[in-house]
């Protein structure tokens, strides 16, 4: 069995064919570099004109045809709706025009199985952290229970508004990493709520800081005091759930500094940690395909009428089926 | 002194009957920002200690504060945390009302809990006690009020799903009574989870 999975919930478009084995026979990913935040309309038009071609090249990657292919997946929510709905209408075409069954998944549950699948994890804490999801999840009788999030905007959207703010750039992550080798410490406000956390109060005082000290110290202090915070959540959601492993996914997950410190977290916890390896952290259509398997797998049937988009789909509302 | 719990940021010791609480230190935090946190937090949680107390909210006794060694010695609560006994419980609802008026006393005292978790009420002889204030504020805002009960609805959602509707229920209920102008703090909860990233409309 062979699953073909549509990633498109925000910039990015990615498309990934996987085998029952789990093992990944194509995953290409494609996207128009930004130089502001995302324009949705502006990105789900990108998707639409090259989503025809980025199928035809994976497919030609690995000398497949359609004839080859037994599943459809797609990334059903959260995201972008204008994103979202590219994935569905290319989803739904082809699970039609070739007569095969069609699975919309929930994208950061298949963060989550990636990771799983392709790290020594098995029961893992999992720190979710991208431009748009900042969540920590567990798995605990039958679904991914999400023990914090942030309040308002997410890790990496934090990154790239104060990039964007700071002329660095976007993607702003690697910037402000590689510049906060330079800085010292300056005060920013630190707001933890229980196992959640809110990052907006920190983006308003970090751009305003901007004013006053080198953009190297702002850097530096933006990712101690933004890291540490999600640390720390982290952390209390491992002591609340007794879960013993550690696990990263999204592409935040890259920051070197972020990853050190959550290894020493579960280091002096004793805790396993795992990083989802760099080509899968970011979104993209490989996990897609292997959650579509998945849940096909495990029963999930998919009538295309039944495949409207959610956009704000929690990762709690999925019933996992195949743990 | 006897280790009696690890938590994620203190360990909590018995010494002739009463509790030491010291919050350790976190390698993986700079020391700028961890010694602030450790003292800011040790420092805070003895007055919402003795100020929630004086809102009628049983807590332990605070007997010392050293904050320069990230310590308060407290009263020592014999009983289980809610979150270990909610399964088990034959009076839920009566529970749950009960933790909702102490919600409502503390709110409308201004006292933010900020981190209102089953883990953070001990049920001794019959009576709640709240702990753990550290994370805790003195604010008078609604959505001030409406993130510490966002962090409780949260925290039920995701450990103790199955009972779900009747705690939110009883809450609701026993917050209201204690604090008639929760009305607002809960008007403006349903706006933040909406601000959320992901919510869903039921």
């Amino acid at each position: 069995m062979k699953c073909l999975g549509i990633e498109a919930t925000a910039e990015k478009l990615g498309i990934g064919i996987v085998n029952i084995k789990s093992e990944i026979l194509t995953n290409i990913t494609k996207y128009k570099p930004l130089t502001t935040g995302i324009h949705p309309r502006e990105a789900a038009q990108h998707h639409a004109e090259n989503i025809k071609d980025l199928i035809k090249e994976a497919l030609q990657k690995v000398e497949l045809s359609f004839k080859d292919i037994d599943l459809i997946s797609f990334s059903q929510g959260p995201g972008l709706g204008p994103s979202l709905r590219v994935a569905a209408v290319a989803a739904r075409t082809l699970a039609l025009k070739y007569s095969l069954p069609l699975v919309g998944v929930n994208h950061c549950v298949a963060h989550i199985e990636i990771g799983r699948l392709k790290t020594e994890a098995r029961d893992p804490l999992t720190v979710y952290v991208s431009g748009g999801n900042t969540q920590i999840t567990a798995f605990v009788s039958g679904r991914y229970r999400v023990f914090g999030e942030t309040l308002d905007i997410a890790l990496g959207n934090l990154i790239d508004q104060f990039a964007r703010t700071a002329n660095l750039g976007n993607p702003g992550g690697p910037v402000v990493e590689k510049l906060a080798k330079e800085g010292n410490y300056i005060e920013l406000p630190y707001t933890v709520k229980g196992m959640d956390l809110s990052y907006s109060g920190l983006l308003t005082a970090a751009k305003r800081a901007l004013n006053n000290y080198s953009v190297e110290d702002v850097c530096y202090s933006l990712q101690e005091v933004s890291f540490s915070m999600l640390v720390e959540v982290a952390e209390r959601a491992l002591a609340h759930t007794g879960k013993e492993e550690l696990l990263i996914a999204g592409g935040v997950g890259v920051n070197r500094r972020l990853q050190e410190m959550l290894n020493s977290m579960a280091d002096e916890r004793g805790s396993g940690f795992f990083t989802t390896p760099e080509n899968l952290l970011g979104d993209n259509g490989a996990m897609i395909a292997w959650l579509g398997i998945l849940e096909y797998t495990h029963g999930k049937r998919m009538k295309p009428e039944d495949s409207f988009v959610r956009q704000r789909w929690r990762t709690d509302e999925v019933e996992v089926l195949w743990r | 002194m006897k280790l009696i719990a690890r938590g994620a940021e203190a360990v909590i010791m018995l010494d002739e009957g009463e509790i030491i609480k010291k919050r350790i230190k976190k390698n993986y935090r700079i020391p700028l920002i961890d010694l602030k946190l450790r003292k800011k937090r040790t420092k805070r949680e003895a007055r919402l200690l003795s100020i929630a107390r004086q809102h009628g909210i049983p807590t332990p006794f605070v007997r010392d504060v050293i904050p320069e060694e990230f310590t308060i010695r407290i009263s020592y609560i014999e009983g289980e945390t809610l979150r270990d006994i909610v399964e088990k419980l034959k009076n839920i609802k009566e529970i749950f009302h009960e933790v909702g008026n102490l919600a409502g006393k503390m709110h409308s005292g201004n006292v933010i809990h900020g981190d209102l978790t089953t883990s953070n009420m001990i049920l001794s002889k019959g009576r709640i006690y709240l702990i753990d204030f550290g994370l805790g504020e003195i604010n008078e805002s609604i959505e001030a009020k409406g993130t510490d009960i966002l962090v409780f609805k949260k925290s039920v959602r995701s450990t103790h799903f199955e009972h779900e509707e009747e705690i939110f229920d009883a809450f609701f209920r026993g917050y209201l009574e204690s604090f008639p102008s929760g009305s607002k703090v809960i008007e403006r909860l349903k706006l933040m989870e909406r601000r959320g990233r992901y919510f869903s409309e039921r």
